[in-house]
């Protein structure tokens, strides 16, 4: 049985990939086909030609206006997927149509809807505003991985894995050593993790982008909208400065680090991740220093993933694993995805749901 | 924000690591506390006790 969600929203690419170039991105298992029309609409269909599955992001199949042509024998196909022409006779076959996915373009992502599509406009697409934002700055990138999804829920899950891969870049000692908050919002669907640090070491990703130095008071507030969505609402101030009773937080620098987990394959990933932040809004450097980075804790992160799949791919089937308290919210999140990968299951094979 | 107090909501569950300790304090959201030295043991119990409460129907929450 697959392990993906389905009738889920999935982010499928950046908006800035997406343009007159035949885009194709795997996700879930599913090759689909992306391009903005010559109205600036993002279109997803399937990625495979209905006459004998040649690949359209592939030249020499070509977008001429707002139609796709196959590179193999032409079939010609609209942006709703439906097939215009065939080569060398009039009739187009009823069934010759591209599946079509529901696509929305919000918050700087473009987000592909995987499974039955009637279910799509009552399913609301996770926000993260910031991202496409006054006020806000943000740094940005994606990095494939080679390794389940799984494995990068547990990883973002438990933040205390910092202190051991990233230390020198957003690991310090507190971080390991410091209790957490978890709660589970059954009805909504989110989990939340939070790690309040209220005097601790200030790690160079953001001594060096904010210029605090010395201790600081460091919030790691985690909002994880399984199987797709996951937030970090970071704060950093100086040691004893809180927020105000009204919400305001002037004394503080906040980034809010992103995090869309979307499976490519049962044993890869596209590890989409952005840092947007509310501070030194127009300054390069700083935009630099973070995107660099913020990609190479990723990247480290990849490596270990990469390793920890191709050890587990060669473990006897119901291999033991050992949780603490670190892991209070990634059994919170295992257990979660695993209700809606049965949902998946249970759907699949009630007729009346399947349509 | 969470280590200040429960979030508002009838289908919250809430685990806090006891500061100074290993033990880990679980909430339901009917008020019920449970301890346990675990995540998984706690987990058990919060989604079990839970689950007798809550309006559930085709397995998911209505």
């Amino acid at each position: 049985m697959s392990s993906f969600p389905r009738d889920q929203w999935y982010v499928a690419a950046y908006g800035r990939e997406v343009g007159r170039e035949l885009f194709s991105r795997t996700i879930c298992g599913e090759s689909i086909l992306l391009w903005r029309t010559l109205a600036g609409e993002v279109t997803a269909t399937s990625d495979r030609c209905v006459h004998r599955r040649f690949p359209l992001a592939e030249p020499p199949s070509r977008l001429v206006g707002d139609q796709v042509v196959c590179g193999y024998h032409g079939f010609t196909y609209g942006a709703d997927g439906a097939c215009i022409a065939v080569p060398g006779q009039t009739r187009v076959p009823r069934t010759a149509r591209l599946r079509r996915y529901p696509v929305v373009e919000r918050d700087s992502f473009v987000w592909v809807w995987i499974g039955d599509p009637d279910r799509a406009e009552h399913t609301p697409v996770p926000r993260a505003p910031w991202l496409d934002q006054p006020g806000y700055t943000v740094v940005s990138g994606m990095e494939p991985l080679a390794a389940g999804y799984r494995l990068l829920v547990d990883n973002l899950l438990d933040l205390s894995h910092e202190t051991y891969l990233h230390g020198g870049y957003i690991g310090t000692p507190e971080v390991a050593e410091t209790p957490i908050t978890t709660e589970v919002d059954e009805q909504a669907g989110v989990i939340y993790v939070s790690r309040r640090m209220a005097d601790a070491e200030c790690p160079p990703f953001y001594a060096r982008s904010t210029g605090l130095t010395g201790r600081v008071s460091r919030w790691q507030d985690i909002e994880y909208t399984p199987p797709c969505l996951y937030l970090l609402h970071a704060r950093i101030a100086p040691v004893g400065a809180l927020p105000n009773a009204d919400g305001s937080d002037p004394g503080a620098y906040h980034a809010e680090v992103v995090y869309a987990i979307t499976p490519e394959t049962e044993r890869s990933t596209h590890d989409f991740w952005a840092v947007a932040r509310d501070f030194a809004l127009d300054d390069q450097a700083v935009s630099d220093f973070l995107a660099e980075q913020n990609r190479t804790v990723v990247l480290q992160d990849v490596v270990a993933l990469n390793v920890l799949q191709r050890v587990l791919d060669t473990e006897p089937a119901g291999y033991q694993e050992l949780s603490i308290n670190i892991d209070t919210g990634g059994l919170a999140a295992r257990r979660m995805l695993a209700r809606l990968v049965a949902r998946t299951a249970q759907t699949r094979t009630t007729p009346a749901a399947a349509g | 924000m969470a280590p200040d107090g429960p979030r508002a909501g009838r289908t919250l569950l809430r685990i806090d690591w006891q500061p100074g300790s290993d033990r880990l304090e679980g909430t339901c959201h009917c008020g019920a506390v449970h301890l346990a030295d675990g995540p998984a043991e706690m987990w058990d119990w919060l989604l079990g006790h839970s689950a007798s409460h809550l309006p559930v129907r085709n397995g998911v929450i209505t």
